[in-house]
């Protein structure tokens, strides 16, 4: 019978299964941070486990860490504390670990791609939801929770239940100012974000075959913004040129070998997919949250829904509610709302190609004297490349503050945040109240919107400046 | 711990779309323990700016104090895989949360920490808010063995729960040492996929 490349990735990786009950998965790959290990290492310390596979785990430090000087230690104390009980930890059992200090520290999931760890076929697991990012290479990859980064830490293995199939077709092409974000975010309006709900994401089309594996990167990032804890892409060429050559990518005959088990993956022709969704590329505009969840998107020179419009009385106290915290009004559209704080990171959006674009916008220009820019490598990779090509400079000269590599003020555990009240234009992945600090009001969009934003200084469509 | 099944009253929180940020703010997160996030549960709904408990939240009333059951909106636990939502959940004394949907990383995580997540339908879930809102008291029981939550005007429901989770939940079983039973199946498979499996020694 035909299968999907989520049936197949699934099927190799099954140590056991029974009846009644959930199946022993094997997982390829382990990255683990600061923020949701050290309550499983002390699991295994209070059961006197090992970590079975230390050579299978990696760990770094992104939440906690601040984006200031690195030469200076960390002021908080309970950040502090934390990232040092993740470097004891590794250090115990065995785990390499890029610290603070590392030349290759950055955002979980901005330092597996690169490095090459990520490959096609693997499972790759993180207490992070948006784990799903590898799934651009065509890897199952999905969030965890500690209990089961103690179950993987000990046993390189989790119980798992089969997810139903959804096929996320995205035809067409994308127009000038429209970016990968701006499709996962259509695609999360359009079925809302309990709409994946026990589903994997199957991203095909023309328009998902046309994206860079940094573009696929983004859209699979945002897969659990949709419900769906993993989204994938098929390997393919692009694939395979982003990952030759990287440091832990197979070489020479077993590179070959490698390619063409890999090339065995996409979906057999007449697959079935349990659900499907269809957008079409030709049609999106430039995309930007007003409320506070990610489905509260609408094309930025589109009215903001009307409670009124809302017939449903849930659906209409939530985007009241929204809408409240927001301080906006609905039926008019967000552009032209003044803006406090742009941030450019995270890892949705804070791969080279995403700060070469901000910069794009950025060079020659100022920023807005009344906003407050934020630039954040997702590595110290993507900071050494952005710095080759002269980005820091525009960055500085445009007035935005560029900063070191973490996660930053997409969830505000560094000190990095917007104060109560005021408004960011963000390219990060979560629009919750109070996400990026109480109080807080985000709207999301690409690095395109939010850079014309900063200049600016209101939400902007940046087809007005290219 | 077995879990044993619950009479309680309800507390009430009807928003829909809770996310795991508002069940437990990041910047609680930099905890390395599991302990003493009760108090932080829904903090930025609980405490006003000079951190007073505000008395129009529900979690502030006397009504919520023992209550064992949260009666909550649709796609409960969406966004982050924090465990330490369960885990504010459970400190603060809930047992068991009824909804319409849960978010699938927040169902698994309150599995593993004897907070039982009772999905119930639309119909059924109206009636529940209507009734606690008619009387704060209106209690429910959930009985896990026999899948069934009885509604406080005594009609039984069925809700799902996977076999597995229930048996844990039931036993009091710990699924890390059900896993770590399995260990020769899982050298085995490593064995004979050793040639695909890259190590980060690669």
């Amino acid at each position: 019978m035909p299968r999907t490349i989520i049936e197949k990735l699934w099927d190799s990786h099954v140590v056991y299964e029974q009846p009644d009950a959930p199946a022993l998965l094997f997982i390829d790959l382990h990255l683990t941070h600061e923020v949701t290990s050290a309550q499983a290492f002390q699991g295994l310390r209070d059961c006197g486990l090992k970590v079975r596979r230390p050579d299978l785990t990696l760990a770094t430090a992104d939440h906690s860490i601040p984006s200031t000087d690195r030469s200076l230690p960390i002021v908080d104390e309970l950040g502090r504390k934390q990232i040092e009980q993740l470097e004891k930890n590794c250090k115990e059992f065995g785990i390499p670990y890029y610290g603070i200090h590392s030349d290759r520290q950055g955002i979980v999931h901005v330092i597996g791609p690169e490095l090459g760890l990520t490959q096609p076929g693997m499972t790759v697991v993180c207490g992070d939801s948006h784990t799903a990012t590898h799934g651009a290479f065509g890897a199952l990859a999905f969030g965890i929770g500690t209990s089961q980064v103690e179950h993987v830490l000990a046993t390189q293995c989790l119980l798992q239940t089969k997810s139903k199939t959804y096929q996320v077709q995205v035809n067409g092409s994308l127009k000038n100012g429209v970016a990968a974000k701006d499709i996962i975010l259509a695609l999360i309006a359009k079925i809302g974000i309990g709409g994946g709900t026990g589903c994997v994401f199957e991203y095909t089309g023309r328009a998902i075959r046309a994206l860079s594996m940094e573009e696929r990167m983004t859209v699979c990032n945002m897969s659990i913004e949709g419900g769906a804890r993993a989204g994938l892409v098929a390997p393919d060429d692009t694939t395979f040129q982003y990952l030759n050559g990287r440091p832990h990518a197979p070489k020479g005959a077993d590179w070959d070998a490698s390619v063409a088990r890999w090339k065995q993956l996409p979906s057999d022709e007449g697959a079935q997919y349990d659900r499907s969704v269809t957008i079409d590329a030709d049609q999106l505009e430039p995309m930007i949250t007003f409320g506070t969840n990610p489905g509260m998107g609408v094309p930025i020179n589109a009215p903001v829904p009307s409670p009124s419009q809302i017939a449903d009385p849930a659906a209409r106290a939530d985007l009241e509610k929204a809408l409240r915290y927001m301080a906006i009004e609905g039926g008019k559209p967000l552009v032209g709302h003044p803006v406090d704080v742009v941030f450019i990171g995270s890892c949705t959006n804070s791969r080279i190609s995403d700060l070469r674009t901000a910069a794009s916008v950025l060079k020659g220009r100022k920023v807005n004297p009344k906003v407050r820019v934020l630039v954040v490598p997702g590595s110290q990779e993507v900071k050494r490349q952005a710095a080759a090509e002269g980005l820091p400079e525009i960055f500085r000269a445009a007035g935005a503050d560029y900063r070191e590599p973490g996660c930053s003020m997409c969830l505000a555990m560094n000190g990095d945040m917007v104060e109560p009240g005021k408004y960011s234009v963000s390219t990060s992945n979560r629009n919750f109240e109070g996400r990026q600090g109480p109080g807080a009001r985000t709207f999301l969009a690409s690095p395109l919107t939010a850079a014309a934003s900063a200049i600016t200084g209101v939400v902007t469509d940046v087809r007005t400046l290219l | 711990m077995k879990f044993q099944t619950i009479h309680s009253r309800m507390v009430p929180l009807p928003a829909t779309n809770v996310d795991t940020d508002q069940i437990i703010p990041a910047r609680f997160l930099k905890t390395i323990s599991k302990e003493g996030l009760g108090a932080n549960l829904f903090c930025d709904w609980r405490y006003d700016a000079q951190g007073k408990p505000k008395p129009d939240f529900i979690l502030n009333q006397p009504r919520a104090q023992g209550a064992l059951v949260l009666l909550a909106g649709d796609n409960f636990g969406c966004g982050s895989s924090r465990e330490h939502a369960p885990w504010a959940l459970t400190q603060f004394g809930f047992r068991a949360v009824i909804s319409t949907s849960f978010a699938d990383i927040f169902r698994g995580n309150s599995l593993k920490n004897g907070l039982l997540p009772v999905i119930v339908p639309a119909g059924v879930h109206a009636d529940l808010f209507r009734a606690v809102e008619k009387d704060p008291d209106a209690t429910v029981k959930i009985d896990l063995a026999r899948q069934i939550l009885t509604t406080p005007s005594g009609r039984e429901v069925e809700f799902p729960v996977d076999s597995f989770s229930r048996h844990c939940l039931l036993e009091g079983v710990d699924e890390l040492g059900y896993m770590l039973q399995h260990e020769a199946k899982i050298a085995a498979f490593e064995g004979k996929r050793a040639a695909s499996i890259n190590t980060l020694a690669n």
